[in-house]
């Protein structure tokens, strides 16, 4: 929609760019700026134009992924060697959003935008990955994804703080992983969506989003058996009701599929 | 900046913060439609450098030196229709036609067009129809074709393309703002913050100083007249409650006032500054506590008669009390009673397009106004009622309207867009956002129903105790009509001695509810088909088997709780006995074989049965013309509009067979009040057996007035009139013109059954539909495929209001604001529904048809839900049947 409180949109060329004046926020793909009214804003700042490359492949083998990289060339990265990678296709096709809107929505817009809905928060959590932020003193700093999203449309970024990239490592990239997810329709948005991954070394990791506020991510040094994963989630404290699910069920439903998750990981 | 646009070079000026369906549509390209503004639709779906994009979502600045196309750039340049636009044609895979530019947009994809069936559901999850059920979209994605060309055969009974078909799959068929107007102007309202509240001062000087601000309106600038918003053919059907601006707001996002401005940016700024003082008052949102003592009152201090407020003094908007026989006696005699108390969700129309009217005065100096309606008539007398005007001096339009379903059976923008250009003099336009439809659009009635039955031990019913609340919101509107027929043919299909209704429509300070497919029936009859399904499980009685014992035949009188009721209802072809027959045959059927996947799986089968009258009650009217017009061409001038329910097909296809012209030579001017001389409009599904019946006879005059002229022994051959062995032309006896009407009396009965196969999942609540049967008594159908998507789309509609819809709230404040949080059926949620046809003939409706627009809707819900009982052993007694709730009522109680 329209935004007709905004005086100005910059399109950034450079970092020196980013500096934001009062009422600015950056803009990624903009799906969803330009989907909600936003009368807190006069300016927009647009990253898109600053050339960053979707994704490079870093000396470890890990994976640098640009924040406006589009999903649609999130789920195009190869995945030979890294199989994990299917994890961003099943993210992205459990967002509500159509695959047409993937030319348009960016992967670090769906982190930056922290809904619980937000798949691209629950498959790159799972993969530890860890975020590129860039400071408004011109510096930077890291944080993993779990972190990051502090709850529902809040994450730890500071005014004038932008999101640069998503760093993956090469063992994550390496594991082998399940996704689960359930909706209130088939493919409508999320209620609970449940991502894992086990290393070679046998260190597993669950992320839980779309019905917890924030991302609740399980960690286990060794592949957890049924009582044990029950018991992790069962530690769990925010779930959430709204249009999309009753928290009681969402928690229920979280336990079914994590533990299929599991036992997909085990076998 | 400059890019291109299906080939041509643009150059525009976006606004800071414009998207591009902004730009396209300002620069002339309607092709591109505004569905929800959010991304979630796909209406607006366009090519990028080849790449779709919801163009609501993508900011306008980045098309600069980019290539878009849209649906109408898909043609090959010598305005040929592309092969996907043909196949939407070919396979009738449009109703409304709102969504169709950005569903061919996404047909036209390699993704598409590279899927198998399977995947289709995840490539069309962006693209929301809310009339078909889909069914058609796939078969034109799939290259079936289900329809014939209007250039052959085209009487009835055939399935011929819409006249507007070329027009809607290429964009170019006009909608409501879909033109051009020099100078428009904008408005933009200030709503409510509060449920409940007084106005005890407003200042509006900063507004004015605002740039672009041509007036502010308040209440102190609209007329003292109270109206209604729900529009009937009787105006006194509808409580006077309303004022095109309250000083007293009854609901949150009620107008507080008004902004007309230069542009909607400036209009929307300048209404954020009006400064109000509120004196918030006491609310009441549960209808039970807003009838009991001590309850706030919404229109305590209206004349009860005066305004047609059944009791004001207790929120009583309207209410129906009566019983026939002895109830209490004979459930106390029963052999077997059931009772139970249903309730339905608040559930939004969601018509892809909003509602909007653009007003301008004409040379004359009159008032113009061009609306989504389905009533334009109606509209037109309320704003000269309400403003003081002349019938002369109002002229009303209706384009095709982009879905309506009830919901556009209201006067909603049109008498604050009449006050601006009256105010003003400019053309204003006022359009709402999709927020505004989940806030401000009336809704359909939640209600609470409590239903006892008593029978004897052979299943013969001796007892029908109902007891309905309806939540009508902070305003009457269609309060007592949707209160009334709920629980008419809902009782009146059984024939049961001893009933009684007590049924009460409450003010509260809810937003307000209005007319919705069914008309108050499906709430009713969820409650009603739930008991008679538990007591054959009690009687151990088949379900179908329970129904023939107890349903109406010719003979039995139709009523409620009146034995001596005296109403225009006919048996016109009574066809439920084959409905019964064809859905129950159906189901031995197997469907798909149960989930193979998640399990386990529970399955299980239910019916269930709906009558409706096939016209709205106490008249409904028509004056239509035809005229043979110098040349040859015929020129239908009909009053009812088209929203996608294809009556525009239907009149023509009359006109054909009458005549035995081609379709071609048919020309239709319809929903203007300037063509046809009058019609009550496109409600309680008339567009065939009121507005068509007119038609049919203008036709039959026409017809007899050349045959007259020609002489003796003059008949019709192929379009031409014979006489002694001589062919002369039609056009040969222009100019000649014939009227027809209708008067919507007497009326006739419709029969719907739907049965469902389910498998449901006790694990996570999942329902997999496995079988969907529809047997539709419609009398002789007219147009098959059109009547195959009406029962489609009803369907489709029911399931989301079954399994999916709600609008929730809290404290009055409506918490699913956007598409994204209110689940619309897409393609993935709608199983194909097998629609089986009886073989009946409805002596009043034009060729034997009846009216099936709103009757498929109503039996779904019951149906399914008597499916999930089947299949879990615990019945729901809620809508909407959410996967959280199936799966608590699958729980151990503890």
């Amino acid at each position: 929609m329209d935004l007709p409180n905004l005086t100005g949109v910059r399109l950034a060329r450079d970092r020196s760019d980013l500096a934001l004046a009062a009422g600015e926020a950056p803009l990624a793909g903009g799906t969803w700026l330009y989907s909600e009214p936003q009368t807190h804003l006069t300016g927009l700042v647009d990253l898109t134009t600053l050339g960053w490359p979707d994704w490079t492949e870093r000396v470890d083998g890990g994976l640098s992924i640009g924040a406006t990289c589009a999903v649609v060339d999130l789920v195009r990265i190869p995945d030979s060697d890294r199989p994990a990678v299917r994890l961003f296709r099943q993210g992205a096709e459990s967002l509500l959003q159509s695959f047409k809107v993937w030319n348009t929505a960016t992967i670090g817009g769906n982190i930056v935008t922290a809904l619980a809905a937000g798949a691209l928060i629950g498959v790159t959590a799972a993969l530890d990955a860890e975020l590129v932020i860039w400071t408004a003193d011109g510096g930077e700093r890291r944080q993993r994804v779990e972190a990051f999203v502090l709850g529902q449309r809040a994450t730890s970024l500071a005014r004038g703080e932008v999101l640069r990239s998503i760093e993956i490592g090469p063992a994550p990239l390496a594991a082998r992983t399940a996704f689960r997810r359930i909706a209130l329709s088939p493919l409508g948005r999320a209620g609970t969506v449940v991502a894992g991954r086990r290393d070679a070394g046998g260190t597993t990791v669950l992320s839980i989003t779309g019905g917890t506020a924030r991302p609740e991510v399980l960690r286990f040094p060794e592949p957890p058996g049924p009582e044990h994963l029950l018991a992790a989630i069962d530690s769990i404290r925010s779930w959430f009701t709204d249009a999309h699910g009753a928290a009681d069920w969402r928690a229920a439903m979280t336990r079914t599929l994590a533990e299929s998750v599991r036992e997909e990981l085990a076998a | 900046m400059r890019f291109t646009v299906d080939g041509g070079a643009i150059d525009a000026d976006p606004g800071p913060g414009q998207c591009l369906r902004t730009v396209l549509r300002d620069a002339g390209r309607f092709a591109v439609k505004k569905g929800c503004d959010a991304g979630d639709c796909g209406a607006c779906a366009v090519l990028l450098d080849g790449r779709p994009v919801h163009s609501c979502i993508v900011p306008a600045h980045r098309a600069e030196g980019r290539e878009v196309t849209t649906v109408a750039g898909l043609g090959d340049d010598a305005g040929g229709l592309a092969d996907v636009q043909q196949r939407f044609v070919d396979a009738g895979a449009f109703q409304c036609g709102f969504c169709t530019a950005g569903m061919v947009v996404t047909a036209s994809t390699d993704e598409v067009a590279a899927a198998d069936d399977e995947d289709l559901p995840r490539l069309f999850k962006g693209s929301l129809c809310r009339c078909t059920g889909y069914r058609s979209i796939r078969d034109a994605v799939h290259g079936v074709r289900r329809t014939v060309p209007r250039d052959g055969a085209a009487g009835v009974g055939r399935s011929v393309q819409p006249p507007a078909a070329e027009r809607i799959v290429t964009g170019a068929e006009p909608y409501t703002l879909d033109l051009v107007t020099t100078g428009l102007a904008h408005l933009a309202v200030l709503g409510s913050p509060h449920p409940h509240a007084r106005i005890r001062r407003i200042d509006t000087a900063a507004a004015r100083a605002m740039p672009g601000v041509l007036a502010v309106l308040t209440a102190a600038d609209a007329p003292a007249v109270l109206f209604s918003t729900g529009r009937h053919q009787s105006r006194l059907e509808d409580p006077d409650d309303t004022l095109v601006l309250d000083p007293v707001l009854r609901f949150a996002g009620q107008r507080v006032a008004a902004v007309v401005a230069e542009t909607l940016a400036e209009a929307q700024a300048a209404a954020a500054a009006i400064e109000v003082d509120y004196e918030v008052l006491p609310a009441v949102f549960d209808p039970e506590a807003a009838r009991s003592p001590g309850a706030p009152l919404l229109h305590g201090e209206k004349d009860a008669a005066a305004s047609r407020i059944a009791e004001p003094g207790r929120n009583v908007a309207a209410l129906k009390h009566g019983e026939m026989g002895d109830v209490d006696a004979a459930l106390a005699a029963a052999d077997v009673v059931v009772s139970g108390t249903w309730r339905t969700g608040r559930v939004a129309h969601a018509a892809l397009e909003t509602h909007a009217t653009r007003g301008w005065l004409d040379a004359d100096g009159r008032l113009v106004l061009r609306t989504s309606s389905q009533v334009p008539y109606l509209v037109r007398d309320e704003i000269c009622r309400i403003f003081g005007l002349g019938e002369d001096r109002v002229r009303v339009i209706t384009a095709r309207v982009g879905g309506g379903f009830g919901g556009k059976q209201e006067l909603l923008t049109e008498d604050l867009v009449t006050l601006a250009v009256l105010a003003t003099g400019r053309p204003v336009q006022l359009e709402f956002t999709r927020e505004d439809e989940f806030t401000v659009a009336p809704m359909r009635h939640p209600k609470r129903v409590s239903v006892a039955l008593g029978a004897t031990a052979d299943g013969v019913l001796t007892a029908m105790d109902l007891d309905v609340l309806a939540d009508t919101g902070a305003y009457g509107n269609h309060a007592p009509g949707v209160l009334f027929h709920g629980s008419h043919e809902s009782v009146s299909v059984y024939r049961v001695p001893n009933r009684r209704v007590r049924a009460e429509s409450v003010y509260t300070n809810n937003p307000p509810s209005g007319a919705f497919r069914g008309y108050g029936l499906g709430q009713v009859m969820f409650a009603v088909e739930s008991a008679m399904d538990e007591l054959a499980r009690r009687l151990g009685i088949d379900p179908y088997e329970l129904r023939r014992r107890n349903v109406i035949v010719p003979g039995d009188p139709v009523v409620v709780t009146d034995p001596d009721e005296v109403n225009d209802l006919q048996y016109g072809g009574y066809g439920l006995d084959q409905a019964l027959d064809l859905a129950e045959d159906a189901m031995l059927e197997p469907g798909d074989p149960a989930p193979a996947d998640g399990g386990p799986w529970r399955i299980g089968e239910g019916m269930a049965a709906s009558m409706i009258a096939t016209m709205p009650p106490r008249g409904h009217f028509s004056d239509v013309r035809l005229t043979l017009e110098a040349g040859g061409a015929l020129v239908l001038e009909v009053g009812t509009a088209e929203f996608g329910n294809g009556t525009t097909t239907v009149h023509a296809q009359l006109v054909a067979e009458v005549l035995g012209v081609p379709m071609g030579a048919i020309r239709i001017r319809q929903s203007d009040t300037d063509a046809a001389r009058y019609d009550t409009g496109a409600f309680g599904s008339a567009g065939t057996v009121v507005a068509g019946a007119a038609v049919h006879r203008a036709a039959l005059a026409l017809r007899d007035a050349v045959l007259a002229a020609a002489g003796p022994g003059a008949h019709l051959v192929g379009g031409a009139v014979s006489v002694d062995g001589a062919v002369r032309p039609l056009a040969a006896f222009a100019p000649l013109t014939a009227p027809g009407s209708a008067n919507g009396t007497p009326r006739g009965l419709a029969f719907n059954v739907h049965a469902f196969r389910v498998a449901v999942s006790p694990v996570t609540g999942e329902v997999r539909i496995l079988k969907s049967v529809q047997a539709v008594d419609a009398g002789r159908v007219l147009n098959p495929e059109q009547l195959r998507g009406q029962v489609e789309g009803g369907t489709a509609q029911a399931i989301g209001s079954a399994l999916y819809e709600e609008v929730r709230t809290s404290g009055g404040q409506v918490l699913s604001r956007v598409l994204r949080n209110y689940h619309l059926p897409q393609m993935a949620d709608v199983p194909e529904t097998e629609v089986l046809f009886t073989d009946t003939a409805d002596p009043n409706g034009p060729f034997g048809a009846k009216s099936m627009s709103e009757a498929p809707y109503n039996p779904v819900a019951p149906a399914l839900a008597n499916a999930i009982r089947d299949a879990v052993g615990v019945r729901p007694h809620e809508l909407p049947m959410t996967r959280d709730r199936l799966w608590r009522l699958q729980q151990p109680v503890e």
